[in-house]
């Protein structure tokens, strides 16, 4: 279909970006466009200014010079997947990041817009929370930095308010440790039906510490706390599998046609067990 | 007669597809690249319920949005109004209820077209919808079939006062050989709905054409020739004043094999604005507006003797319409009526199907229409028998086909099938395949209680197609024929038109046509234009839908070329001053025999036809050949497939490990084309198994009328084909071909479905519904699972 009538900007740096936001009621940052389109395509959504932020350089570096890996929110799906601070340092990320769509939309769509949308099937945001990045708001009242755990606020809601532009989100560090995504979908390029993102810190062959995140099983990403905490010290599959059993309680997932509350839970469960044994590399 | 000397022609060579460079470049005209100057843009205001009276309907806020020009609900269309036509009333008795193209007082499904905007361009079109007034009193919506067949169900139409469209039988004598059988089988298959999802979406535009009295229609159409009959008799305007082109059209399925109310729609306002008039619809509106197809419930029965051998086979199937009938909707399952017995011997068959109609999206063809449910309710339940008999599935199905030495064979359905060789295509399967080896995979995944296990999918196929000879159409009700046209015009300068009345849609006509012309004219392909699409340039012609562009044109192409060759000779003959029997006729060359050096080549006969200075007398200027041809009988494609699946029991995650294809399609013009051919069919079959299917919810809302989750598969999706093919060549066609458009998505689906149950059986399951995603699959083995218990 074809949109409903928007204005539009382009923004060359962050502060045009925001001041751009703070001249309208109604404006919406355009990142690589991949979500915000089909919503207003679709007549979803009918923004009064769309904001193109994707001509915006210092938004699109990928920096793991300081002790954590900072991305910018500009930087395509396809960068950061190939980024070499990232493929050693955040692999969770990179591997999550792989399996998102297809490759043309990988090098249009960004990681900040993927966040900042919050869609609650997106790969990336459970891995983000899982691992505590950290996200750079930029606002009329200048910068402030969010936790993971206070970001995602609800389905397709963060903690980034409408004047507000997502600058970046930095990593901690994971140099050492064994990751894994597991996504559950139907077809190649289908959404999660449930997605699992594992980091685990092995020991002598049993599992130190683990962080796991859930997508697509509630509104917003969830992380397997409890779960994490019953890995500690497992070194088989068996002690693996009894672990990951208790990976969807508490849950509340909806049901849709791809998956009851049964079923995704029991997805939670098996997916949970296999994420976690190929990130630590054991298989029996 | 000549005698034609055998050459090493075009004929059956895998040669590269004439029309891809232009697809390739972008270059292709689409029915939505066409700008005329003065266009309006139509806009669509459709039903968001599935059944409701419209209470309130007022444009005129719409006539106040900028860029607007017109509005128009139904009764501000008033006669221009057009019903859209079904043209196959299956029984006497049968339901028709009127089809308006916008609907009267009352909408009967989601995406039924309620008013329209013309604006100056399409967008504020589209934002003009906004302005108009609707309100609508919901009804109880119709969704489930068998309770709108129920006495107490409200009447989606309600003069008609029954949602039973028809009753249609066919056979008899199932009872009889019941009585006889050791073993019976019955099942109920679902055959889901399916949305045809071709890759251009439907596009329109209607032009009144200057100072003459003509409307040229643009239509991304399969069938431009029946459009014009059609468009003709829906809006009165006279047949010969109407043109009808498909341009570049990209995809039908049977999707576009199809009169739509946008197309009335489109042509009637242009003709009462007197101004082009265009409408391209989004994906959104294509997911609930092209008609869709299959959606049947099959109950099943097949009797037989303990030691395997067929008696007989009962269906009984209730066919969803839809809300209304559009061209061949009632028609479209019962082209499946005659394949339920396959390429099996049996002596009774008892056949009902009853068209109900719900408040859904109308149904109608969709690649396979009929047979490729026919065959999914006869491959399953010869699986279903064969465990019931503890009997090799292929071995039951080699114990009842019909043995090459039988052809030809008139079935218990009464069809008669010319040719097969099902013994040459099951052996060479199997022989890619690896059966031995899966099948001790399989034994030892069982075994060890592997979480995957495997299972190996049988679908020994057969099909009609080719449709078809007019006589059997026109005892079957419908109200057309099924023969072919093709025009082969030498012009002055060797060049060659050729104008063929099959409408291609992406199958690659062009080349495999010239293909066929070029053999026996002996030029070269690149010399030959294919001419097609246009009733303005081809006038003749039945399109292209059922698999039959080749059975039936390729057979008018061959004669028409004979034709003009004949022609040719005896030009030819007065030229070299010899008789038309002294001539050969190779490589484009007519040469006296024992004198080669007494020749004069194809084209050097068409200019003298040209020029006419020196031509026999009564013979007429100018060189072409004609011919229209009526096919002696249905083609019966074949094959076997043999389908390796994976089933991880933990998610219910199916894969396909190893497919293999052998198909029999006679004699191949391009076996590059049939390959293609076989790899789309596979994957679209291959897709109703596993990711496929449009549902609605208890208020006849879709659930899933969108592709990001009515689910596509793609290249990663599949595996790599393992194709062959066996050629025995159909001996009813002149080229001995028969046809392959339909044949890889009839075959597939049953052959997906049947090694996912191979692969569970064990743990107790019998069946699983389509699509088998992996929560169908999971909840079917944890229902096994509970069931042993
Ligand atoms: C066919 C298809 C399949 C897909 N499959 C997957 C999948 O499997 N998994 C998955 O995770 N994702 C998937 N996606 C989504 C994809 O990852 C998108 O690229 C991503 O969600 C949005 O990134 P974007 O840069 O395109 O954002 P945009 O579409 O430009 O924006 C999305 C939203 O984020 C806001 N936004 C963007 N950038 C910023 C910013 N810097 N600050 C504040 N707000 C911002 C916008 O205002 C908008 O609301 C799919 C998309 C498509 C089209």
């Amino acid at each position: 279909m074809i949109p409903a009538t928007f204005g539009y900007t382009r923004a060359s740096t962050i502060d045009d970006a925001v001041a751009a936001l703070a001249s309208s009621d109604d404006a919406k940052v355009l990142g690589g466009g991949q979500s915000l389109l089909p919503v207003l395509r679709l007549r979803l959504n009918a923004p009064e200014l769309v904001v193109d932020c994707s001509g915006i350089d210092e938004i699109k570096s990928i920096d793991g010079s300081g002790d954590r890996v900072v991305i910018g929110s500009g930087a395509t799906h396809h960068a950061v997947m190939n980024d070499p601070a990232v493929t050693s340092s955040v692999p969770l990320l990179a591997q999550a990041t792989a399996t998102v769509a297809d490759p043309q939309i990988r090098h249009r769509g960004t990681v900040g817009g993927a966040l900042a949308h919050a869609d609650p099937r997106a790969d990336q945001p459970p891995v983000a929370l899982a691992l505590d990045a950290e996200f750079t708001i930029a606002g009329p009242g200048g910068r402030r930095t969010v936790p993971a755990a206070e970001f995602f606020v609800g389905p397709f809601e963060t903690a980034v308010g409408e004047d507000e532009l997502l600058v970046s989100a930095s990593f901690p560090k994971y140099d050492g440790w064994g990751s894994h995504y597991e996504k559950f979908n139907r077809t190649a390029q289908a959404w999660s039906i449930v997605g699992v993102g594992a980091a685990v810190r092995m020991d002598s062959g049993s599992i130190a510490e683990a962080r796991i995140g859930l997508a697509n099983v509630g509104g917003t990403p969830m992380r397997a706390s409890a779960t994490e905490q019953a890995l500690v010290g497992a070194s088989s599959m068996a002690e693996i599998e009894a672990a990951c059993a208790q990976a969807a309680d508490g849950l509340e997932p909806f049901a849709d046609e791809d998956a009851d509350v049964e079923f995704r839970k029991h997805l939670v469960r098996v997916l949970t067990k296999r994420a976690v044994a190929r990130a630590a590399g054991i298989s029996s | 007669m000549t005698e034609t000397v055998e050459t090493s022609t075009p004929l059956g060579r895998p040669i590269k597809r004439k029309e891809d460079a232009k697809l390739l470049h972008g270059r292709t005209n689409w029915t939505d690249n066409i700008q005329l100057p003065g266009t309006l843009h139509m806009a669509i205001l459709r039903s968001p319920f599935a059944h409701a009276n419209i209470t309130k309907l007022d444009v005129s806020g719409a006539l106040q949005q900028p860029n607007v020009v017109a509005a128009y609900g139904a009764d501000e269309l008033g006669d221009l109004n057009g019903s859209v036509p079904c043209v196959w009333p299956v029984t006497d008795d049968i339901v028709m209820p009127d089809f308006p193209s916008l609907a009267k007082g009352k909408v009967r499904h989601v995406g039924d077209c309620v008013a329209v905007v013309l604006a100056t361009d399409a967008k504020h079109a589209a934002d003009a919808l906004e302005a108009i007034d609707v309100e609508y009193e919901p009804l109880d919506a119709i969704v489930d079939m068998e309770a709108a067949l129920a006495p107490d169900s409200p009447a989606l139409h309600e003069e008609a006062g029954t949602n039973k469209c028809y009753v249609y039988n066919l056979g008899g004598g199932y009872d009889d050989a019941k009585a006889k059988a050791d073993v019976v089988v019955k099942r109920r298959f679902i055959n889901q709905r399916l949305i045809p999802a071709f890759m251009e979406p439907r596009s329109v535009v209607a032009a009144p054409m200057g100072m003459s009295d003509e409307i040229t229609v643009w239509s991304s159409t399969q069938i431009p020739h029946i459009l014009r009959v059609l468009i003709a008799l829906v809006t009165g305007i006279p047949e010969n004043n109407l043109r009808i082109v498909a341009p570049d059209v990209g995809g039908g399925f049977g999707g576009k094999l199809q009169i739509y109310r946008e197309e009335i729609l489109v042509t009637q306002i242009a003709r009462k604005l007197g101004r082009p008039v265009k409408w391209t619809e989004s994906r959104s509106e294509d997911m609930v507006a092209t008609h869709h197809g299959r959606d049947q419930i099959q109950d099943i029965e097949i009797a037989a003797t303990k030691d395997g051998t067929l008696l007989g086979l009962k269906v009984d199937l209730i066919a969803n319409m839809g809300a209304y009938l559009q061209i061949i909707t009632p028609g479209t399952p019962l082209l499946g009526m005659f394949m339920y017995p396959a390429i099996y011997k049996m002596d009774a068959y008892d056949f009902q199907c009853t068209g109900v109609f719900t408040s859904t999206t109308p149904t109608d063809a969709y690649r396979g229409a009929g047979r490729p449910e026919a065959t999914y309710a006869i491959e399953r339940i010869i699986d279903e028998l064969a465990a019931e008999l503890d009997m090799d599935p292929m071995a039951l199905r080699q114990r009842n086909w019909i043995t090459h030495e039988e052809f030809p064979y008139t079935t218990v359905a009464g069809l008669t099938y010319d040719t097969g060789n099902y013994e040459a295509a099951t052996a060479k399967a199997l022989d890619l395949f690896g059966m031995d080896e899966l099948r001790a995979e399989q034994k030892q995944r069982r075994e060890s209680g592997d979480p995957v296990q495997l299972g190996i999918g049988i679908s020994t196929f057969t099909e009609m197609c080719g449709l078809a000879p007019s006589r059997t159409l026109g005892a079957l009700k419908y109200v057309a024929g099924g023969w072919e046209h093709a025009t082969i015009r030498m012009l002055p300068t060797g060049k060659v038109e050729l104008i063929t009345g099959t409408s291609p849609h992406g199958q690659g006509h062009e080349t495999a046509w010239s293909q066929i012309a070029a053999s026996i004219l002996g030029i070269g392909v690149e010399d030959i234009e294919v001419v097609h699409g246009d009733t303005g340039r081809a006038p003749y012609g039945m399109d292209t839908y059922g698999s039959r562009s080749l059975a039936v044109g390729g057979q008018a192409i061959k004669k028409a070329a004979d034709n003009l060759i004949e022609k040719a000779t005896v030009i030819a003959a007065h030229q070299l001053e010899c008789s038309p029997g002294d001539l050969e006729f190779a490589d484009g060359q007519f040469s006296v025999k024992g004198d080669p050096e007494k020749a004069q080549p194809l084209a050097a006969v068409a200019f003298e036809a040209f020029t006419a200075h020196n031509l026999p007398d009564g013979v007429e200027p100018t060189l072409q050949g004609e011919a229209t041809v009526d096919p002696e009988d249905f083609s019966f494609p074949h094959g076997t497939h043999l389908a390796a699946m994976e089933v991880d029991t933990d998610t219910g995650r199916v894969t396909v490990r190893k497919y293999v294809a052998v198909d029999d399609v006679g004699v191949q013009v391009n076996p590059m084309i049939v390959e293609g051919q076989v790899h789309g069919g596979l994957a679209q079959g291959i897709a109703q198994a596993l990711y496929e299917g449009a549902f609605y919810d208890e208020d006849g809302l879709p659930l899933n009328a969108n592709l990001s989750t009515y689910l596509i598969p793609a290249a990663p999706d599949l595996p790599s084909f393992i194709t062959d093919r066996t050629e025995t060549p159909s001996t009813t066609h002149p080229l001995g071909t028969k046809g392959v458009g339909e044949a890889g998505t009839i075959a597939s689906t049953p052959a997906i479905i049947n090694g996912i149950v191979d692969a569970l059986r064990p743990l107790g399951v019998t069946d699983v519904a389509m699509p088998a995603t992996p929560m169908t699959v999971w909840k079917t083995i944890q229902a096994a699972k509970g069931g042993q218990a």
